[in-house]
């Protein structure tokens, strides 16, 4: 990222044009995280106000508020700007309490970890 | 830098650039840098079912170092040109 003047701000890469916009942060682990972006510096380090994160399990959301996050750039994936107009999220989708969202996300996992173990199991027929 | 001034001749294309976590997003490409970090508007990702998150963003930056593939359009790759380019920029610029 260039220290582009402020007259080019906004045809540079520079992170300046989403300075103060709700953002949409996506990070190395897969994580969403959101909130208004208030500093950063030439390797995505960002600080980001009123941050929370959206854990997404299936159809069903939550938003768990955070707090003030400073991210280290290098788990910066992706920062996109979210478009006020448009719906965050299908309209399909339901939002649910944080209690929810972990028994979701735990039965996720499980599931995952059960076809990994019975995938482990059946290994010696050499399916593929 | 040689890459760097080619993604630059390509500021205003249609591309698609594919992260290393296999998220793909099409869309026109407003700057790059020297880290090659990529900004992209009128966003649209490619398995938007997958991603519901990815729904309302319109424009984004995406850091260079997750960037597996960028795909360009057929007539924005001259190999020619690159070629020489990269003969220039071997024997010293």
């Amino acid at each position: 990222m260039s220290w582009a003047g402020p007259e080019d701000i906004f045809l540079s890469t520079s992170l300046a044009s989403y300075l103060d916009k709700k953002l949409l942060v996506l990070l190395r682990d897969g994580r969403k995280l959101l909130g208004i972006l208030r500093s950063f510096d030439q390797f995505a380090n960002a600080v980001l106000e009123g941050a929370c994160e959206r854990v997404i399990v299936g159809d069903l959301y939550c938003d768990i508020p955070l707090g003030l996050y400073v991210i280290r750039g290098e788990n910066v994936v992706l920062i996109g700007e979210l478009d006020l107009e448009r719906e965050e999220l299908p309209p399909h989708m339901v939002r649910v309490s944080a209690a929810e969202i972990k028994r979701a996300q735990k039965a996720e996992r499980d599931a995952t970890d059960l076809k990994g173990s019975m995938r482990k199991r059946m290994e010696f027929l050499d399916l593929d | 830098m040689l890459f760097f001034s080619y993604f630059k001749d390509l500021v205003g294309r249609e591309v698609t650039v594919e992260l290393k976590n296999d998220l793909a997003i099409r869309g026109t490409l407003h700057s790059v840098d020297q880290y090659l970090n990529i900004k992209l508007e009128n966003t649209k990702v490619v398995d938007q079912d997958k991603y519901p998150h990815m729904l309302s963003v319109r424009n984004c930056f995406i850091r260079g170092s997750v960037v597996r593939y960028v795909q360009l359009p057929p007539d924005g790759v001259d190999v020619e040109l690159l070629h020489d380019a990269t003969r220039r920029e071997a024997r010293g610029g």
